[in-house]
């Protein structure tokens, strides 16, 4: 069952060759003898799962029609509500929450038959690249379990680099789905701002949030993509451009296409193995008969400084409504004040309190014009930069992480340096603009690297078309961890 | 007082609009309902629930700012007011800071000078917060053993109606207030109650020596709950300041807050305190784009505004300056008075007259009974009937308030009372004549009496013709005849 992707695991089961029961039971027992290596997963869903499993298999049976995705098993990262089962971000603030609604996404993977089979870990509220600041426990790298899993969707990534789960669920506001992908050794795609809907994402920072999938290969990824694109009433960031089909050019080759190569991706930081690996990946594309320019973006250095004064400021209003009120963690107290301060000093965690600070600092009389506005004016400048950019390229290649997953630990002390992980991918999320990670080689020490793959706005097709290409010349996303 | 002051009022008005759902989800707005009943998973800010803007609120608030005579933007744009309480489930509250809805408008209102005409700084949309019961004596949060949250309110679309400082009295404060929720009623955008918080007024009142042209330090007035609590408390706010000037003090910036039992106001917190909202962009809601088709259809929408209405009473139907206003009072007055009144004319009956009826008699019964005149058991058209018949002299005045009577109790209409109780008043000389001669010669003192000169006897004489014809004599008739007897010596 491990061997098998998302497509074939569906195929045999729309064939019969296989019930979607046996595939639910199987990937729960893959749970239950791995996570504790790898700690992927907050929840598992075992009853959930085997009735959504079971009733794929009574409409097969009855010869009713079912889902694109029927009976493939799905996590999904814990900052996506499902209905009656918890929700908790990775943070105590949340423990034990049951939402009385369901996300926009969960709708649609349940509508389209697949098998949510529980909810995996994550940083908490989604602020981290390393799964080392959920509440509960940190995942672990599937290839090196000293090493972390990336983040925030480590969970995600974990879930499916092992063998547990085919297809998972992840959201990027920074980076959050690449990375980990990158790290894992998997596929990830944050798909364009505004083509997936967040109702039902808790939210970290709004305008950057976006949910994606994460799976062993494009197309597997593709078909997830598909699913959970398109218009939502519910959330009026969501466009309402139609969903072009996927997985119909994904095959076309990409003969004359212009892949543009930022020198500032390229420079100070990269670590030589990965620079190594990612050179290696441009030739392959230019062997498929694709042309590479060198492209430049100049205010790269401004956008670390940029993300994180956005981010912060949408998530100090975003987290406030965490107050011991209405759901969740309440400390009690004396009085009202003391009761907030009481419940989100124990409920929230270091990062996020720190987070909290900066964006809500960043936002304060005085010096509003200084950062927060500030920052939108770079991310404007930034927008304009990839603008330019794309008048002279169809697609651009980048290293999705400056290095490989790193020791667990290595970098909680240092926030600065934990932020630098993240320095390819945000730029995307500033600028809306979708982007893929690919498995594109190894390190000496046997740990993934991730090529990182950025399309125009709503050209999802493009990047799917050039990573299934560069998986047609290679094997990296083949390669399995090997787990007991 | 040694020094003459000028005291200088800017008035922040918050309407809920009165559209059938809340502003950013689909729970119903309706007043009253049990606790926590319209509320779902978007409007209790639940983690993950994004708002969506109701666009009815956008076409209410289009047409209200119209009626200030605002500029409506071209396009506009929510941002998030940050500030934690209980009743603000997301600790944030969507409104609009620095791209509002609508700018630079003026409404004119009736002062003892004259017509004055007060601007319009702004007009923005934003969502109401929920409402809190504190389980104490005091009803304070700061003393309650525990308070309960009722969120049935919570994104019930509110509008921020933000005069200038252009108001110099409580009096024009007052008739501000009065102006604005006239114009409101007439746009039918929300049905201003103060009891149920659809209405709600902050003030924003400093004093200055008269001739000094920079403004004095301002404070924040809250939770007056009626207009004429606005006015005590208006009026209490600048005798306090000028007496701390008075003094030799200074004016602290401050938010108070009014004690209506009391008849005094006491500091809510002072600048230092001061909340610092950190306005910002609201990420969830794109830009609003609005069309000039959009603001033309609002435009058209408009109905004649109530000060424009009652000159218009005035010109065209006669009425006094005080009548005019009484029958512009609501619209729903405004167009019972104007249908009887066309109503009226078209049968050549004085408008005037119709006005005294509707004002005195019809409204005086409303009022009595606590009925609105949208629910008059009597019609617009009736009213008009029951002048003409009076007008006619096909009944007497008299006779017409025991009509008024019974068509007020069955809703008939007033020939059909007239007919079926007889009343149909005695206009035939001849008729009345025969009555009048046998009057005098029954009554020979009063009739000496009256030839001596005692001229006043007429009215007991009358009497006696009215009691022999059951009331149903024309009483201008029997007076006249009755005389003409008399004088002429017949």
């Amino acid at each position: 069952m491990r061997e098998l992707s998302a497509k074939q695991i569906h195929e045999k089961i729309i064939a019969k060759e296989i019930t979607a029961t046996a595939v639910c039971e199987a990937a729960l027992q893959r749970i239950h003898s791995t996570d504790s290596q790898v700690k992927a997963f907050l929840a598992v869903d075992e009853q959930g799962a085997l009735a959504a499993a079971k009733a794929v298999d009574r409409k097969l049976a009855k010869n009713e029609p079912v889902g694109p995705l029927a009976g493939v098993p799905i996590a999904l990262k814990d900052n996506l509500c499902t209905k009656g089962f918890p929700t908790t971000c990775a943070s105590k603030i949340l423990a034990g929450w049951k939402p009385p609604y369901q996300a926009t996404v969960v709708e649609r993977v349940r509508a389209a038959d697949a098998v949510p089979v529980g909810k995996v870990n994550m940083d908490e509220f989604a602020m981290g690249s390393s799964c080392e600041n959920s509440a509960f426990f940190p995942s672990n790298n599937p290839w090196n379990q000293e090493c972390v899993s990336g983040g925030s969707s480590g969970g995600s990534a974990v879930a499916v680099a092992s063998g547990m789960v085919p297809l998972a669920l992840g959201s990027d506001t920074g980076g959050s789905i690449r990375q980990p992908a990158s790290l894992c050794g998997i596929v990830g795609i944050k798909p364009t701002y505004g083509r997936v809907s967040r109702y039902g994402l808790i939210a970290y920072a709004s305008s950057l949030d976006q949910i994606g999938p994460l799976a062993q290969s494009v197309e597997d990824a593709a078909m997830l993509l598909q699913v959970i694109a398109g218009c939502d009433q519910k959330d009026s960031t969501c466009t309402d451009m139609a969903v072009p089909n996927y997985t119909e050019q994904m095959q076309s080759g990409i003969k004359g296409l212009t892949i543009g190569l930022p020198q500032e991706y390229f420079s100070e930081g990269l670590d030589p193995e990965v620079k190594a690996a990612v050179e290696q990946a441009k030739q392959v594309l230019q062997d498929a008969g694709a042309r590479l320019v060198e492209v430049t973006l100049p205010h790269t250095e401004y956008s670390l400084a940029t993300y994180y004064l956005i981010a912060t400021a949408e998530a100090s209003s975003n987290l406030a409504r965490y107050d011991g009120v209405q759901y969740g963690l309440r400390a009690e107290a004396d009085n009202l004040i003391a009761m907030y301060k009481a419940t989100r000093a124990q409920g929230f965690g270091a990062e996020v309190k720190r987070r909290i600070m900066l964006g809500t600092y960043a936002l304060s009389a005085g010096y509003y014009d200084a950062y927060y506005k500030k920052a939108l004016q770079v991310r404007t400048l930034i927008q304009r930069d990839f603008t330019e950019a794309f008048n002279k390229c169809d697609i651009i290649l980048t290293p999705t992480s400056p290095t490989v997953a790193f020791r667990r630990g290595e970098k909680t002390e240092d926030p600065l340096a934990m932020y630098l992980s993240d320095i390819y991918t945000i730029s995307a999320n500033l600028t809306g603009l979708p982007g893929i990670s690919i498995p594109c080689g190894f390190n000496s020490e046997g740990l993934p690297i991730g090529l990182q793959l950025i399309g125009k706005v709503f050209d999802e097709q493009m990047l799917l078309r050039t990573a299934q290409t560069y998986q047609s010349h290679t094997d990296w996303h083949t390669k399995r961890p090997i787990l007991a | 007082m040694s020094q003459d002051y000028e005291i200088v009022i800017g008035l922040e008005v918050h309407v809920e609009l009165s559209t059938a759902s809340k502003i950013f989800c689909g729970c119903p707005t309706t007043f009253g309902a049990e606790p926590n009943t319209q509320v779902c998973p978007v409007c209790l800010g639940l983690p993950g629930t994004l708002p969506v803007l109701n666009q009815q609120v956008l076409t209410f608030a289009i047409r209200a700012a119209l009626a200030c005579n605002c500029q409506i933007a071209q396009h506009t744009k929510f941002d998030r007011k940050n500030y934690f309480y209980p009743d603000l489930p997301k600790a944030y509250q969507i409104s609009q800071y620095d791209m509002p809805l609508a700018e630079h408008g003026s409404i004119s209102i009736d002062t003892t000078q004259g017509e004055k005409s007060i601007g319009i700084t702004r007009v923005h949309l934003e969502e109401d917060a929920g409402k809190l019961v504190h389980q104490s004596q005091g009803g304070q949060i700061g003393t309650a053993a525990s308070s309960l949250a009722d969120y049935n309110r919570t994104g019930v679309p509110l509008i921020e109606i933000v005069s200038e400082p252009d108001l110099r009295s409580a009096d024009e404060a007052y008739a501000y207030l009065t102006a604005l929720k006239e114009i409101l009623l007439y746009t039918k955008v929300s049905d201003c109650n103060m009891e149920e918080g659809s209405l709600r007024c902050d003030a924003n009142i400093s004093v200055r020596p008269r001739g000094q042209e920079a403004l004095g330090t301002k404070a924040e007035l809250k939770n007056m709950n009626s207009f004429k609590n606005i006015r005590d408390a208006i009026e209490y706010e600048a005798k306090r300041q000028i007496r701390v000037l008075e003094e030799g003090g200074k004016v602290e910036q401050e938010t108070r807050l009014w004690d209506a039992d009391k008849g005094t106001s006491h500091s809510m917190r002072s600048k230092e305190e001061a909340h610092d909202y950190r306005y910002f962009p609201e990420p969830d809601l794109p830009v609003v784009y609005l069309s000039e088709k959009m603001i033309a259809d609002q435009q058209q929408q408009l109905p004649e505004m109530p000060q424009a209405r009652r000159h218009r009473f005035q010109k065209e139907y006669g009425l006094s300056e005080y009548d005019a206003g009484v029958c512009t009072m609501s619209p729903a007055m405004a167009e019972y008075f104007e249908d009887a009144a066309k109503k009226a004319v078209s049968a050549k009956v004085s408008a005037k007259t119709v006005c005294n009826w509707i004002t005195v008699e019809l409204q005086g019964k409303l009022k009595a009974d606590g009925k609105e005149i949208s629910n008059s058991p009597i019609a617009s058209g009736q009213m008009a009937e029951l002048t003409r018949l009076i007008e006619r002299g096909k009944i007497s005045g008299k006779m017409g308030k025991d009509v008024f009577a019974d068509m007020y109790v069955t809703g008939k209409d007033p020939e059909v009372i007239v007919q079926e109780k007889g009343l149909s008043q005695i206009s035939n000389s001849d008729e009345i004549l025969k009555m009048v001669a046998a009057i005098i010669a029954a009554n020979p003192n009063p009739v000496a009496e009256y030839k001596s000169g005692k001229t006043q006897t007429i009215g007991f004489l009358v009497g006696q013709v009215m009691k022999a014809s059951q009331g149903q004599a024309n009483p201008k008739l029997v007076n006249q005849i009755l005389r003409d007897c008399l004088d002429k010596n017949i």
